[in-house]
Parts: structure tokens; sequence; C-alpha cells
């Protein structure tokens, strides 16, 4: 009797599931298998893919060829992982404040103040990046009122080119990704009990202490989903790069998409992308080991 | 003591927030810029009259007034045909992916059967490897699929087959599943299961309470599911790239193109009319919800 209704509850399991499954399997799973085998193939003189058994190209990645050592690709990508520890840095320090001030805000303004944050994420990833572009050209927002501050106390102000920049490209990603983070630290921020800071100051501890020891630790599971949300989104962007950067900020993403678009090097773009997605996982794994995933804010 | 807000954290965040609005209140302020080249604020048009000719730099008057750029925009059959696509896309990825996202949720809270363990492994999948990967991925499974069809049935020239609508709409099924998988099992993991039993205990079979017990309760997970895998596909970029061909551009890659060739405020109206419609969208959703809570 019990095997039986196990044998239905598997059937049932089974057929709700292989939709997905289906998905899953044709469009991520064989995806991924075929950038693997791509990424040991070779390119023919059209751009087409001839699948051998070559380390060619991670050769290359590496930098090494018949001419020579030519750190060039190597650069790209602990530039494009430098970028990506900024850009989680900074935005746990600049997110943190907020989230905590919107955790603490009284429960009527705190639906409206988390709104609030959404509401850029929901206007488009190309228009949101576009908007820097009118904000940090030399002839741009920030410069005019720059300049129209300082003449008022009659300081002449000469207009800096901020646009195509890597800074720009820094503060693209941050404004970016902001929200990602915010989220995640504020819901683990609000669960913190307000009774634990009365307890923490009736022990004698003064705000400093308390946050270290109390608010720090008990909203670390928020930093760390923000960070996992974070931090692999950047490491693979290309637009931001792309838009703000000019051409010659090349991460790894502008480095994918150019073998796929432009330099018809199928293979060679795919031994970069496992690259890309090793280093990726790599990170997430180690971070995951040792704070642990941040199950209980991304998988409620 | 708990509520007591220091004015340094007040002022901090409302730097942040400004950082958050700034571009977005600037990018609405120059889709009324009198200037075609776009590079700095010239003034909002204030005069109507006929169109001025393409050649001036300044545009002091127009048929449309200060809603010039609009009028250019929804006078331009690409942003249009742009538009259709990415609310074709949106619509039919978010309904199949609403779906089949449901019924895995279901699959997953409720029942054990055989690869559960991976079945679950491979819904994160989307979350921990970046976009792009995932967008090459498709694409070169897609290339390798149509060169095959296309070798098969001796398809050549016009007949052959390629990317489209179609492949976006596939991948944009993909990439949301998971996530209207992981709202809807949240909403299910609150789930009371002697509420079916008692329907069942009533005389109702498998699906009268299917229908009308668990569905109305799960039911607004359902909708955010759906409506977070509506936002996604309007939003994307990354994969639409590389699966996108001729006839299929959506707004995000047509904004792109733009950005490579000269930019007048037209992209700034088409901005200024997306971030309006969202937030009609989310007012909508907001009401809903909280007429559902009250």
């Amino acid at each position: 009797m019990l095997a039986k209704l196990r044998d239905k509850d598997a059937r049932r399991g089974l057929l709700l599931i292989t939709p997905t499954m289906l998905w899953m399997i044709g469009l991520l799973i064989i995806p991924l298998i075929l950038v693997v085998i791509t990424s040991f193939g070779q390119r023919d003189p059209n751009g087409n893919v001839i699948y051998t058994f070559t380390l060619e190209n991670y050769i290359r990645l590496a930098g090494i060829s018949a001419e020579g050592f030519d750190p060039l690709y190597l650069n790209i990508l602990t530039g494009s992982l430098l970028l990506a520890f900024q850009t989680t840095a900074l935005v746990i320090l600049i997110g943190y404040p907020l989230a905590y001030f919107v955790a603490r805000a009284p429960l009527k303004q705190r639906n409206l103040l988390l709104f609030l944050i959404l509401v850029p994420l929901w206007t488009n990833f190309v228009i949101r990046i576009y908007a820097w572009i009118m904000l940090l050209r030399k002839t741009g927002v920030i410069n005019s009122l720059l300049g129209w501050l300082l003449g008022l106390v009659g300081i002449q102000f000469t207009p800096f080119d901020m646009y195509p920049s890597s800074g720009a490209v820094l503060v693209g990603m941050i404004y970016e990704f902001l929200p990602f983070m915010i989220l995640p630290m504020y819901t683990s921020l609000e669960k913190i009990d307000p009774a634990l800071y009365e307890a923490a100051a009736d022990l004698g501890a003064n705000a400093i202490s308390t946050f270290f020891r109390v608010t720090l630790p008990l909203s670390a599971p928020g930093m760390v989903a923000g960070t996992i949300l974070v931090f692999i989104p950047v490491m693979g962007t290309f637009i931001v790069s792309d838009i703000l950067g000019g051409r010659t900020e090349i991460l790894v993403g502008n480095l994918i998409q150019r073998q796929f678009l432009d330099a018809r090097d199928p293979a060679f773009g795919s031994a970069a992308s496992i690259i890309l997605m090793v280093m990726t996982l790599a990170v997430t794994i180690f971070y995951a080991r040792r704070f642990g995933f941040g199950d209980e804010v991304i998988a409620p | 003591m708990s509520t007591r807000r220091s004015p340094w954290l007040t002022f901090v965040s409302i730097g942040v927030y400004i950082f958050l609005y700034a571009p977005i209140l600037v990018l609405i302020l120059f889709s009324f810029n009198a200037s075609r080249t776009n590079v700095t604020f010239e003034g909002v048009i204030t005069q109507f009259g006929p169109n001025p000719p393409a050649n001036t730099s300044l545009v002091t008057q127009s048929a449309c007034g200060p809603f010039h750029w609009f009028c250019v925009l929804f006078n331009n059959r690409e942003v249009v045909a742009a538009a259709r696509n990415t609310l074709t896309i949106a619509l039919i990825s978010t309904i199949c992916s609403t779906i089949i996202g449901t019924m895995a949720a279901l699959a997953l809270q409720r029942y054990s059967f055989p690869f559960k363990g991976f079945s679950e492994l491979s819904l994160y999948i989307p979350i921990v490897i970046p976009e792009i990967v995932m967008g090459i991925g498709i694409l070169v499974l897609f290339s390798a699929v149509f060169r095959f069809l296309n070798g098969a049935l001796g398809l050549d020239g016009d007949q052959r087959l390629g990317l489209g609508l179609w492949t976006v709409i596939i991948s944009h099924i993909a990439f949301s599943v998971p996530f209207v998988t992981l709202v809807v099992r949240a909403r299910l993991h609150g789930f009371d299961k002697a509420v079916e039993e008692a329907a069942m205990d009533l005389g109702a079979n498998e699906w009268i309470t299917f229908w009308r017990v668990t569905l109305p309760i799960i039911t607004p997970g359902v909708l955010s599911g759906g409506l977070l895998a509506f936002t996604l596909s309007l939003d994307d970029f990354v994969i639409t790239f590389f699966t996108n061909g001729p006839g299929s551009t959506t707004l995000p890659i047509y904004v792109y193109g733009l950005l490579r060739r000269i930019i007048t405020p037209e992209v700034n109206a088409l901005s200024t009319v997306w971030i309006l419609l969202v937030l009609v969208v989310l007012m909508i959703s907001q009401y809903l919800q909280s007429r559902e809570a009250t």
C-alpha cells in the first residue's frame, strides 16, 4: 500500500517536473557542455568551429605563444576580478547604511522606502547606464553643477572628462548592482530583534561595540547573499564597460562578446567563458564554504 | 531606543537615494531638451509650430511643443516594432514560465521522485553562472541545431531557419523558470496540508481540490512569480543579445544600438515612457497586493 502510494507520488512528481527539466537540460546544461567542447576546438578561416581536442585556446589565454609571453589576456582576467571585488566592497559600504536605515524605519515608512530602492531597478539596465553618460561627460550635469557652485564662490572651474574612463565603469557597476546588495541586507537586518540592542545597551555596550558585536554578525547572511548576487553578474557584464569605458576598457565579458561577434572565434571565446565560469564558481564556493550560502535570504 | 536614528545615518541614506534617482531625473529632463545633439541641456522646447528642418542643432518649435521627441518616437517604426517584440516576448515567456515553474514548485515541495536532488541543483544554475556564459552557450546550441536542420531539410537562402522571436522566447523561459519556482515554493512552504485533506474528506476529488483549494491559496505566489518573470524578460539584455535575429530586436537591444550611433533626445523620450509604464504597472500590483492584504 505504502509502496504503491509512493509510486504514485513519484509519478506525479516526475510529471510535474518534466517541463522544467526539459528546459534546464536543453537550454542550460547542454549549452554549458557545448561551451566546454567548443573551448577545445579550433577556428577555420571562415570563423566556424572545427571540433578537435586542443588546449591551444587556453594556452593563448595564458599568454604563451611562439613569440613569447604576453600577459594581455591575463591582465583582462585579473582586471575583471579586481573590478568585481571593488564593486562588491563599495556596494556593501554604500548599501549598508541605507539597508540599516530602512530596517530601523517605522513600519509604515518601510514599504515606501523599499519601493523607492526598487523603482530604479525596473527602468532597464541599458537605459540606466546611458543616463550616466549625461551625468559624467565633460559637458554633463555634474560638471555643470560643479562649475555653477564654484562660480558662486568665485572659483574658476575647468570641467574634467569623467567619461569614458575606468572610474565611470566602476560608478556604473555600483549603480547597477547596489539594489541587489541592499535588499538581502535589509532582509537580514530587519529580522534582528530590537530587544537585542536594548540588551546590549543594558550590558554596557556602546554604539560602536553594539554594531560590531550584534548588528554586523547578525546581518552577515544578507551580506553573503548580496555578495553572490552582485559579484557573479559584475564578473560577466560587458555592457557597462562597453558604454561607459570606451574602447580601451576591456573586461572578460567584452573579450567573450567580441570573440563571438567581431572576431568570429567562438572556440577562443568559449575558453574565455570557461575560465570566467571557473573563477566565479571558485570565489562563490570559497565564500559559501566560509560563510554559508546565505540560504535563508536567497531561498526563503 | 531602537527607533532612534542618528542624523548622519539619515544624511547618508538621503545621499544614497539621490545617487539612485539623479540619473533617472536627468534622463527624464533631457527628453524635453531643445538640443538635437543632446550633449548639453539647452532648455525645453516651448513653441508650438511647424517642425524644424532636420539640420538645425536647436529645436525651437515643434508641432508637439515640449513633447517633440515623444512624437518623433511614436512615429519611428523601428521603435514601435521593438516595443511590440519586447511585449510579445515578455508575455509569452511569462505565461509559459509561470505555468512550468509552478508545476516544478509543486513537484519539489510535495513529492519525492527520482533525480529530485539533481532537479533542485539544476535550478540554481542561472543564479551562480554569469549570464554571458549562458547566452553564448544557447547561441552555440542554436547555431548547431539550425546548421543541422538546414542541412537535413535542404533549406537554402531565405528559407534557412535562424535566430528570431522564438529563440528569444525559449531562452527567456529558461532563465525565468528557476525564479518562478523559487517564489512559488516560498508560498507553498507555509501551506497547511490539512486544508486539502479536509476538502478531500468532504468529497472533493483531487482536481477539484487543486482548482478550488490549492490554487487560490498559492495564487499570490504564482502572481508575484509571474510578475518577476515579466520584469526579468522586459529588462533582459544579455540573453536577448545573443539569441535575437533579424526582426526580433527588443527595446534594450535597440537602445544599445542607438548608443553606438548619434544619440538624440529620442532615446530619453523612450526611457521616460518606459519609466512611466513601469511605475503604472508597479502601482497596480501594489494596489492589488494591498487590497488582498485587507
